[in-house]
């Protein structure tokens, strides 16, 4: 005999406001089965779970119903009172009254007449649910960091002073990211040489941490707490644990015009080079799309230079399989292709820059050894215009592949530029055209507003419209908004901020991590408020600016964060499955395979298994086993499986039968 | 002009050129691009904004409808898609269109008048164009 208990909440009134709780409730309670109905204020508050666990005492209940909130909200809520009331917590039903029925209806009638429906729907399936016990499955104490700019840095140091081993996985020869590509900092202005090798090297020397540089992540299988993951080490053609850095053989390497991708290409590099000074590794690398001898087999300079023999032209590509308890993602930004804005005429002049073009031509270590030179003829500029917001802030679906979102480190990086620009040649005129400045950070405005003050840097509030290069000089055509007037300015160099957006393997990764990401590639966070560094994906955490434009104070704290929410998962030896999972009826396997295909998780395996047949002979069967501590219960086998043999605990076919049946009644 | 009349014509305008001046970020980039801009009272920029406010009287009387070149450029530019253009255009749509209003009038005709022209033109000009 079922003894359901219905309990009706008003959530203030978001719900009540919208839905006739008192009709829910007593619509409840003429359902077969339910021996208890109320309504009640707010049923997530003490009060409200102690009516549960007193009336599941009183009346005996064997199954309860909550119409509330989203079982995204609550449901661990009430599973919890139920349990506290010695009732097994997978015998209750949410009732999504709320987003589903008072936030979207505004007639009070058809909110109430959904939510009734939506009650006997859960009414209905609770009572086909079955008791469920939670295993637990034990955790990897490793954790592995995607990316190795600033954030995976941050996360991994963090991670690793807890105790932890960790590895960082970076597709490119070192680490740094795109700090190490930049002069000075805002706010501070210290220089990010200064500040970021020091970490490296930290990172380096780490006892708990591996760098795993020139290398990606190819396969990831497993779930929280227990991730095999395969990783590609892409060859170097140079030994990493031989090579001590020396350089020689960058220096004698005849193939000498390859473009210098950490200077942006503005100056080049050999075929075997070591991407910086500071470099982490500080191991050479082979360019094998560049090399002589790689490609054609003649060469050799460098083997025949380097004194400790580190040169092996044979190296393939290896893979290596690890196992790792929690997943970072720190796969940071790249700035946007601009080709479209030929309003700019970047690709037309050598003069139009970008602001990450600027940096490496203001920095020491830039292919002018920090002197401010005009790509084109090498001459001093004295008029410089900064043109913010190119590509950022457009229209959704613009025709130039800009973006909607307002990419956030320009106003300060160019308020930096100009700043820098103004104190190093005071002779140089500074124009900044902007639509809004934005600094809405501790110390921001203020830094900014010495740019204007103090520096004498032209805020102009407009934007440029065209820029033609003409006999070496650039014509900018722009606008002031607050006078009114078209201008026409004579500049040396343009430099435009330009847009960013997450790094192109981001979305594969996230295939490859079943981590979700917004329309435009960014990982998307488990809570926007509550769970910022956090993916949905139980195990897969967030860390810089892979989630959302990030300056370097912003990235290293949500790093830590990150960092401290794998920890929070490292330090448990195990964690409690969910028990909704799949389970296959040998009887009806056929062995077709079909479910261990489509497992997105590797849960299922096939057995060969001996059935008495009804004339009393032995046949062997191949049929499907559940490994119930890898199943993530998504329910995939159950729509493929062609003989009905897959079914999901919690949420079995004859369940979702019961609900549909009760919605049509 | 009655607010009531110019809100008309201002849904008209709105109507005709399908844009909508509230997408406008207030960059100025339209005007920064105009290669009109220096004959122009008003700029695309003005165009979005003043339509937006309801302001159509001023630019309906304006010669600055007639100098967009209509290159487009500030379709193009545009950051937000608002093409200024379009609503220059429907202006100048409305202005030509505007019904009933009195678009020749007598004293206009002796700076207007060619000896060579036929009689049977000025005629024909005043019952189309006068009240
Ligand atoms: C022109 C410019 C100036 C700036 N100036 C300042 C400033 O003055 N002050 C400030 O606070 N901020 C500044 N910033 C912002 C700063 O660069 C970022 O906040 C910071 O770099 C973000 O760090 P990150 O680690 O998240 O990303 P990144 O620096 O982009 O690092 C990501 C790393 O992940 C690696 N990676 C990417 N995909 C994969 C993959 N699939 N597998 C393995 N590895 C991968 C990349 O190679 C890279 O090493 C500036 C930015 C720009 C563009
Ligand atoms: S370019 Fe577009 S967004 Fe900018 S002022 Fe003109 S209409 Fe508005
Ligand atoms: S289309 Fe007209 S308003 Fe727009 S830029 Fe060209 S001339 Fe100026």
């Amino acid at each position: 005999m079922h003894r359901i208990g219905v309990f009706v909440c008003h959530c203030g009134t978001n719900i009540a406001s919208t839905v006739d709780v008192k009709a829910v409730a007593e619509a409840a309670a003429k359902e077969p089965g339910v021996v208890f109905s109320a309504d009640y204020q707010y049923m997530c508050s003490e009060a409200g779970q102690n009516l549960i666990k007193d009336t599941i005492k009183e009346k005996n209940l064997t199954g309860v119903v909550v119409c509330s909130c989203s079982p995204r909200m609550h449901e661990n809520t009430f599973r919890k009172a139920v349990s506290a009331a010695g009732l097994n917590p997978y015998l209750l039903e949410v009732a999504n009254i709320r987003e589903q029925c008072s936030w979207i209806h505004k007639d009070i009638k058809d909110g109430t007449e959904k939510a009734i429906v939506l009650t006997r729907a859960a009414i209905a399936k609770v009572v086909l649910n079955a008791p469920l016990v939670a295993g637990t499955s034990p955790v990897t104490k490793r954790a592995l960091v995607i990316g190795g700019g600033i954030a995976g840095i941050q996360t991994a140091l963090d991670i690793a002073d807890a105790g932890f081993e960790v590895d960082i996985v970076e597709k490119r020869p070192t680490i740094g990211g795109k700090m190490a590509q930049l002069d000075k900092t805002f706010p501070t202005l210290d220089c990010a040489a200064c500040i970021l090798t020091p970490k490296m090297v930290e990172a380096a020397q780490h006892e708990k941490i591996r760098i795993l540089s020139y290398s990606e992540v190819c396969g990831v299988k497993g779930f929280v707490g227990s991730f095999k993951v395969k990783i590609k080490r892409k060859a170097r053609f140079v030994k990493e644990d031989v090579c001590t850095g020396c350089g020689l053989c960058t220096e004698k390497c005849p193939m000498k015009r390859v473009p210098n991708e950490f200077n942006l290409g503005m100056d080049e590099r050999r075929a075997i080079y070591i991407p910086f000074a500071q470099a982490v590794p500080k191991v050479a690398v082979i360019d094998p799309d560049h090399c002589n001898m790689l490609k054609n087999g003649k060469c050799g300079v460098c083997a025949k230079v380097c004194s400790v023999g580190a040169i092996d032209y044979k190296a393939q590509d290896s893979f290596v399989e690890e196992d790792y308890g929690a997943i970072v993602v720190a796969t940071g930004f790249e700035p946007i292709n601009i080709d479209a804005y030929d309003e700019f005429a970047y690709s037309q002049s050598k003069d139009v820059v970008t602001s990450l073009e600027y940096e490496r031509l203001m920095n020491a270590a830039g292919p002018t050894g920090g002197k401010l030179l005009r790509p084109s003829d090498g001459k001093h500029p004295h008029t410089i215009v900064f043109v913010q917001c190119v590509g950022s802030r457009e229209s959704d679906g613009s025709p130039k592949c800009g973006k909607s979102y307002c990419s956030k480190i320009c106003c300060m990086y160019t308020a930096k530029h100009a700043m820098l620009t103004r104190e190093k040649y005071p002779d140089t005129e500074v124009y900044v055209f902007y639509i809004d400045v934005r600094t809405p950070g501790k110390g921001f405005d203020e830094f900014y507003r010495r740019a204007a003050e103090q520096y004498g840097v032209h805020y102009v509030k407009g934007m440029v419209g065209k820029v033609v290069p003409e006999n070496g000089v650039l014509k900018v055509r722009a606008f002031d908004l607050i006078a009114g007037e078209q201008l026409q300015i004579n500049a040396d160099m343009v430099v435009l901020a330009t847009a960013i957006e997450p790094d192109k393997t981001a979305r594969p990764l996230a295939t490859l991590l079943t981590a979700s990401m917004d329309t435009n590639d960014f990982f998307t966070e488990a809570h926007p408020k509550l769970r910022p560094v956090e993916s949905p994906t139980a195990g897969i955490f967030l860390s810089g600016a892979c989630q959302g434009p990030k300056d370097i104070p912003e990235t290293v704290a949500q790093a830590g964060a990150a960092a401290a929410k794998v920890v929070g998962l490292l330090a448990k030896d195990s964690i409690v499955c969910n028990p909704c999972v799949a389970h296959s009826d040998e009887k009806l396997c056929n062995g077709c395979s079909r479910c261990e295909r489509v497992c997105p998780y590797g849960a299922i395996t096939y057995v060969d298994k001996e059935f008495k047949m009804p004339d009393r002979s032995i046949k062997i069967r191949r049929v499907s086993q559940v490994n119930e501590a890898v199943c993530q219960g998504c329910g995939a086998c159950t729509v493929v499986c062609p003989s009905g043999a897959m079914d999901l605990k919690g949420f079995s076919t004859e369940q979702l039968r019961a609900e549909v049946d009760a919605i049509c009644k | 002009m009655s607010k009531q009349k110019a809100n008309a014509l201002r849904e008209e305008i709105l109507r005709i050129s399908n844009v909508d001046p509230l997408k406008c970020m207030r960059c100025g980039k339209c005007s920064a691009t105009c290669p009109a801009y220096d004959e122009m009272n008003y700029h695309p920029h003005e165009f979005v904004y003043m339509v937006e406010r309801g302001a159509v009287e001023e630019l309906l009387d304006d010669t600055s409808i007639y100098r967009c070149l209509s290159c487009f450029a500030c379709i193009d530019r545009c950051p937000r898609q608002v093409e200024p253009a379009k609503l220059i255009e429907a202006v100048r749509n409305t202005c030509l269109r505007k019904q009933g209003a009195n678009h020749f009038k007598a004293d206009m005709l002796p700076g207007k008048l060619d000896p060579e022209l036929p009689q049977q033109a000025v005629v024909s000009a005043f019952r189309k164009y006068a009240k």
